[in-house]
């Protein structure tokens, strides 16, 4: 009960006037910061931080923290309304909210994606709640063989089930996993693939430049075509009436939401995964477990409330990490780390013990940020309806804009704005062809994660695959991929032979 | 109610600086201001030690409103800093354009000498800091000194895992320092950051690690972590406990600099202004206590004496890299 007792106090704190205004505030800004391509929470929080000197440090990171969960809101909505990921957390979001907005039903998207995220928000941040501490000494245990064993499993999950051509699947991949060795070579510290010699290779390919290509450019070539000079693309409605039906729709979805809460989660604790690669892997596990696979990618709404879900979690999640061990699990906790650091808490294990008031008004701010980046959201969604309905000859020119700011925007290096572009050529060449194109962004994503973590780990054990299968959590992890891997062949062997039996 | 409209007030501000309506501080002092937002260049990626003191020296500069234009911190981590000296050496001429930098200043030009990079072109700023290096175990061994340090790892021989940032970076020259000086055979795993070096001794998937009390501190206050010896002339008042390496016998002391450096060609106007931007910075509280808490050390340094010292490092770093092998 000591627990509901420095909650108490936690919302005491998070709802003085300042720190509630702060939260509000936050949000809205976040939202609007994630759904603009190219900002994301990084680069909101990043802008941000130095303002933060006018109030409290308390009130400072409550703000921070608000803003960060605002974007992860927003970063669905260009996702589904444009199809341009606004953060690299979203991406995932486009695969069926895109195709979802198409056919006119994007409130119905937009909806799920508030909802899922609500509820991945709550649910993890009622699990950092209860077991912050045990769940901390977990994150702490976990080394380069359980995470490369984890991204193992997350290309398991995008290869294995599902209706998909697997030839095709497995050269999306590789191309994506060749892309994502471009720059340097933490082993032996050497650049690699530098091609031509640009120096705007060094820091390899940026995976939102890639998804904003393909999904952004890419999408709004093939729109072109198909459309042949349509005015409008979508017959987007909107009224109360759809909104409640939404709502009720997504009672299917109840079991995917959990999973990508879970899920999420864990991954965002992880330190060094975040909020992308959660989203991304609940995509492919909701795709996985589904009765209907084969729809996935057309738009279907539980590949909405999957990643988002997911995305929400993973950002409570990677607070954990940050604030008791003091190692960043994203992006943006690295920020707030700098912020706190700058601010006089020194993030780590003492932390819950020398500012337990931080920490739990923290803790409560989050409740308080979720509940109120879902009533914004939803107060919003006629205003993003409305942009649909514009005729497609002036979206598509925004829809471009906001693709070049979006690849400019992260490294403001113009090599990759005609990086973009090309991808948004071979992506559009890519789709035509009936390439799946997710598993080339998740080979982007995962890849540089799982090739340092693979070489580390043999490193350790002088080049033995024996140490994936020694550690119990990398053992665990590690034969539940194998089986997703092996489980279709097994599938295509019994099939073939029942039929010459 | 007062204390409450204080604090909207405060919102207020917050809301405005946000919004992007806060006028620009004037500076008079100077002859040469900006004239355009500073780009603020970080020689290594968002979350990292370089970044984070960035952040602090843009924050300081803002909060006391030292300049009458922006600095925008852009991080170009790629290639070991490659990226960014190379961005820098195109900018050459270009008074709006400055860097934060480390050890890397030194070691990424000597190991790619393709990038064609003389750093004594680079124009001298300001030297902010120095960071300082320790040999940590994790607690839960009965490592407690350098000789029971030394017994364990020899036992191990090439199953010791160092962990360290990078290869052929300062914790690699570390490494190699005690792989020579005590003849031992550690394995040196190279990891993304110094919070991940300092994560992976703390969760036991390392034998020890050379991390820089900032990125050890909490897992040292928390007992997880325990310090051996340091690199340093002196004792660091936060690990009194720790021997120097010179009081055991070996004669090496290591240092990381916290450095900010103008694009090369840079006109002496602006240089003077640089310079006293971040001497001012220098001589803030916040500056100073974030030295003190994180066991900072070193004179603020430019001009003339910065770029001797720069000199020095280099042939240091050279001398190193080629008893490694790295270099030839």
């Amino acid at each position: 009960m000591e627990v509901l007792n420095l909650l108490a106090g936690g919302f005491a704190i998070a709802f003085e006037p300042l720190n509630l205004a702060l939260v509000v505030f936050g949000c809205a800004i976040g939202l609007f910061v994630g759904a603009m391509p190219g900002l994301g929470s990084v680069n909101g929080v990043a802008i941000l931080l130095p303002m933060t000197f006018l109030v409290p440090p308390e009130s400072a990171i409550i703000f921070l923290a608000a803003l960060y969960y605002g974007a992860m809101y927003g970063g669905a909505i260009s996702s589904i309304m444009l199809g341009i990921p606004g953060a690299s957390t979203a991406v995932a979001t486009t695969f069926d909210g895109r195709p979802l907005a198409l056919q006119g039903k994007a409130d119905v998207a937009l909806i799920s994606a508030a909802v899922a995220s609500f509820v991945g928000g709550t649910i993890s941040v009622v699990l950092f709640t209860l077991f912050a501490p045990p769940l901390a000494e977990i994150a702490l245990t976990f080394g380069s063989p359980e995470i490369f064993a984890l991204m193992v499993l997350a290309f398991a999950t995008f290869i294995g089930l599902g209706g998909d051509d697997i030839p095709k699947t497995l050269f999306s991949i590789f191309i994506g996993l060749a892309m994502s060795a471009v720059g340097l070579d933490i082993i032996s510290g050497q650049p690699r693939l530098i091609f031509f010699g640009l120096p705007g290779f060094y820091h390899g390919i940026n995976f939102l430049v890639l998804a904003i290509g393909i999904y952004g450019i890419g999408e709004m070539l093939w729109t072109v075509e198909v459309s042949r000079g349509k005015m409008s693309i979508s017959q987007a409605t909107m009224s109360l009436r759809r909104i409640v039906d939404g709502v009720i729709g997504l009672k299917s979805s109840v079991k995917t939401m959990l999973m990508g809460s879970f899920l999420g989660y864990f991954v965002g604790i992880l330190p060094a995964a975040g909020a992308t690669p959660g989203s991304l892997m609940a995509y492919g596990v909701a795709k996985t477990i589904s009765k209907d696979p084969g729809s996935f990618g057309k738009g279907n709404v539980d590949g909405v409330v999957a990643p988002e879900a997911a995305n929400n979690a993973a950002s409570t999640g990677a607070m954990l990490p940050m604030l008791t061990l003091g190692i960043p699990g994203s992006p943006t906790t690295a920020i707030l780390l700098g912020g706190m650091v700058i601010w006089g808490l020194e993030p780590g294990p003492l932390l819950f013990v020398e500012h337990s008031d931080f920490v739990w008004g923290l803790i409560a701010s989050l409740y308080a940020a979720n509940l109120f980046a879902l009533l914004i959201n939803i107060a919003f969604i006629p205003a993003f309806i409305w942009v649909l309905r514009m005729p497609f000859t002036i979206l598509a020119p925004i829809i471009f804009v906001l693709c070049i700011v979006g690849g400019y925007a992260p490294t403001q290096d113009m090599h990759d704005v005609w990086l973009m572009l090309i991808f948004g050529i071979v992506g559009y060449l890519m789709r035509k062809l009936d390439y799946p194109l997710a598993p080339a962004v998740l080979a982007i994503v995962l890849g540089p994660l799982a090739e340092p973590a693979l070489r580390q780990s043999l490193l350790i054990s002088n080049g033995s695959f024996a140490i994936f299968f020694e550690r119990p959590f990398a053992g665990v992890i590690m034969v539940i991929a194998l089986g997703l891997l092996i489980l279709p062949v097994l599938q295509k062997i019994v099939r073939y032979a029942r039929r010459s039996a | 109610m007062r204390h409450i409209a204080r604090r909207l007030f405060g919102f207020g501000l917050v809301a405005g600086v946000g919004l992007g309506f806060m006028a620009a501080p004037h500076n008079a002092a100077a002859d040469w201001e900006p004239k355009k937002p500073v780009e603020f260049v970080i020689m290594a990626g968002k979350g990292g030690g370089a970044d984070k003191m960035a952040r602090l020296m843009q924050s300081v500069i803002q909060k006391h409103g030292l300049a009458s234009k922006p600095f925008t911190p852009i991080n170009k981590p790629g290639g070991s800093g490659a990226e960014s000296l190379v961005y820098l050496k195109q900018k050459t001429g270009d008074d709006h354009v400055i860097m934060v930098t480390l050890n890397s200043f030194y070691t990424t030009p000597l190991r790619n000498p393709d990038l064609d990079i003389d750093i004594s072109t680079f124009t001298p700023v300001g030297r902010m800091a120095e960071d300082t290096f320790l040999l940590w175990v994790n607690s839960d061994t009965a490592i407690k000194t350098i000789d029971d340090f030394v017994k364990a790892a020899k036992a191990k021989g090439n199953g010791w895992v160092m962990a360290g940032t990078g290869k052929g970076q300062e914790d690699q020259l570390l490494t190699d320092f005690l792989n020579k000086a005590y003849g031992l055979d550690m394995k040196y795993v190279p990891y993304k950051g110094g919070g991940r070096v300092a994560k992976e001794l703390a969760g036991n998937n390392a034998d020890s690690t050379v991390n820089n009390p900032s990125e050890q501190l909490g897992f040292y206050q928390a007992g997880k972590t325990r310090a051996l010896a340091a690199f340093t002339p002196a004792r660091l008042d936060l690990f009194p406990e720790a021997p120097t390496f010179q009081e055991l016998g070996k004669d090496f002391v290591y240092f990381m600099q916290r450095s900010v450096v103008g694009a090369p060609g840079m006109s002496k106007e602006a240089e003077a202004y640089y310079r006293d931007v971040f001497k001012k910075v220098y001589a803030t509280d916040e500056w100073q206590g974030y030295m003190k808490s994180k066991s900072l050390q070193g004179e603020f340094l430019t001009g003339d004496a910065l770029k001797t010292y720069w000199a020095r490092e280099k042939e240091n770093h050279r001398e190193m890299l080629t008893k490694m092998g790295e270099i030839k």
